[in-house]
């Protein structure tokens, strides 16, 4: 079959490799029909993300028809539509039957690795390292997917392949993000990143009820979609993202502040972005902390600080006095897709929301390598790639 | 020079990178060894200077090996320039001790600029960031009945109160982690999870 392959920094190609088959009772295969490349997956382009092997099949964010399954695959069958969410669930384990789906502890098959790395592995996951079980990805035209009878979410065919695909990740990731606020009706949400994940953090907190949604960027295309979205747009570029959000909170700051930038944050004027680069290109830190501190800065003592922006390793200039002289609540994690992905398909279902706004480019999977380069740089107002293998 | 759609990776990203190494490699020689480089030129005294290049050397081509390497072969073709108007003003001097060194050291400098020139042009092109179209997407809101019709639409009715929707480690399930029935445990070493994936491979 035809995949795309991980061979080092920047390098990603379009290239044959083995079908994938059937290797436990409870896997099944999926005929992939659309698939999307993950601000994170940049995070593995551009090599952050530690013990990635050449050849690995990238992709976590797929969908597809279930083309053939193991012996135990419950109601999972043959020609069922499926969305698979990019954690890997037992559906058994402690973890699992407390609906924290994406620290499950069983489906991680380098558990003892991630052990060492993270003090307790969390779930296995698809096209992303070895730490989180070297599990090949769905930016192919097939992939076997373990534990398939608890790792899927049914679709009904009356929607279209860009409505539910986000299901799998940033559409809950989002939404975790903004349940993980507490949102309140006089609640003030500033997001950093108007990336994808940014976006449905947007579109979730103004479902949820905040008050005022305040997005945090530079790129103008992407700020104009958060602001179709219901939120007011600060580009950095332009004016104070500290005054801005004093003005806009009578000078209290946000009580709720969300991270969908990750480990690879940067602000061309900022001394601490600069010293971040550095650290990083002499590999003496792994991740760059800047929308970090200047949340922490920024927050309403006694808030919420909440990150779904991915981080890899080790960060530097941490501001940890004000993060606990302030009293603020910091949550974080993979995201539980299982969790949410009930409420979500009702909300797409009853059209309250339609998660194919954000789909920018279309292109063949053979094209993937160059999409990459594309979603990279943010050229030609590219926000999300969707793949057809 | 061809354009391989299959692969992300094109001709002037790779030569990025040998142009990294070998920068960090004659640097480090520059840093390490700089008499060797004056007696070869004839310029013996100029070994603080040398040392500059090499130091200048290794910073451009850390650079050249990061994600967006533009800015640091920028930076390098701008200091090969440096170094050919150096080489020539030698080569001026008809009486030079060692004229065919600079003319080697000439050739290979005046090699290695023309690559970088091409690996920073190209490169700028391919990273132009935020580059092309800039589309409309002020009517993208993802809510097809109106932003205002979804404001606080998912707040109350339907969705679990916060206590149970957040993630925690307590010891008690939640009603909504009842994900799947549970089914006949028959690994080996069920209980003993210290042992790795539950998961037989």
């Amino acid at each position: 079959m035809k995949a795309l392959c991980w061979h080092g920094k920047n390098d990603i190609r379009y290239e044959t490799v083995p079908d994938p088959k059937i290797e436990h009772p409870r896997d099944a295969i999926i005929n992939v029909s659309s698939c999307a490349i993950c601000g994170s997956d940049l995070h593995l382009f551009h090599h952050f993300i530690p013990a990635m092997e050449s050849g690995d099949v990238v992709g976590h964010e797929f969908m597809g028809e279930v083309m053939e399954v193991g012996s135990d695959t419950r109601d999972l069958k043959v020609g069922d539509r499926v969305v698979v969410p990019f954690t890997i669930t037992c559906g058994e384990c402690d973890q699992c039957r407390r609906g924290n789906f994406s620290v499950c502890e069983r489906s991680n098959r380098n558990k003892a690795l991630a052990d060492k790395v993270f003090g307790h592995a969390g779930a296995g996951l698809f096209g992303y390292s070895h730490l989180t079980g070297g599990y090949a990805g769905g930016q192919a035209e097939y992939v076997r997917v373990p534990f398939a009878d608890n790792t899927h979410i049914k679709v009904p065919d009356s929607l279209t392949d860009e409505q539910v695909l986000f299901l799998g990740d940033i559409f809950p990731t989002g939404w975790q993000a903004a349940v993980q606020c507490d949102i309140e009706p006089t609640d003030t949400v500033a997001i950093w990143g108007a990336g994808p994940v940014g976006q449905f953090c947007v579109r979730s907190a103004v479902l949820l009820g905040a008050k005022q949604v305040v997005m945090i960027d530079n790129v103008p295309e992407r700020l104009a979609m958060a602001e179709a979205g219901g939120a007011i747009a600060i580009n950095f570029d332009e004016e104070s993202v500290l005054s801005r959000l004093q003005e806009l909170t009578q000078g209290k700051g946000p009580e709720k502040c969300i991270d969908a930038v990750g480990l690879e944050s940067h602000v061309p004027r900022s001394l601490d972005s600069v010293y971040d680069r550095f650290k990083q290109a002499m590999m003496l830190e792994s991740d760059r902390a800047h929308v970090l501190r200047e949340m922490i800065y920024v927050c309403r003592p006694a808030g919420i600080l909440s990150i779904p922006g991915v981080y890899g390793g080790l960060i530097d200039k941490v501001p940890m006095g004000p993060l606990m002289n302030k009293g603020l609540t910091v949550r974080t994690g993979q995201t539980h897709v299982k969790r949410w992905t009930d409420d979500l398909l009702r909300l797409i279902e009853e059209g309250q929301i339609d998660p194919s706004f954000v789909v920018t480019h279309s292109a063949g999977l053979e094209q993937g390598p160059e999409m990459y380069n594309t979603f990279r740089d943010k050229q030609d107002g590219c926000v999300k790639v969707v793949l057809k293998p | 020079m061809s354009h391989d759609r299959n692969r992300s990776l094109q001709t002037s990203d790779q030569l990025a990178r040998g142009l990294g190494w070998m920068g960090i490699g004659l640097g480090l020689y520059q840093l390490l060894a700089p008499r060797s480089v004056t007696r070869a030129l004839g310029v013996e005294g100029a070994e603080p200077i040398v040392r500059l290049c090499g130091a200048r050397g290794v910073a451009t081509g850390i650079g050249a090996l990061t994600v967006n390497p533009k800015p640091s072969l920028w930076a390098r073709s701008a200091g090969d320039a440096l170094d050919l108007a150096a080489l020539l003003a030698l080569l001026a001097d008809r009486d030079h001790p060692k004229r065919e060194n600079v003319k080697l050291a000439l050739a290979v400098v005046g090699a290695t600029t023309a690559v970088s020139l091409y690996c920073a042009q190209d490169q700028t092109r391919r990273h132009a960031y935020q580059a092309g179209r800039t589309p409309d997407y002020s009517g993208r809101s993802g809510f097809p009945q109106g932003v205002e019709r979804a404001r606080g639409a998912a707040a109350g009715g339907g969705l679990p109160a916060r206590s149970t929707a957040l993630p925690s480690p307590a010891s008690t399930p939640g009603p909504r982690g009842q994900a799947t029935a549970s089914r006949p445990d028959t690994r080996p070493h069920a209980k003993d999870s210290a042992k790795g994936s539950d998961y037989d491979y």
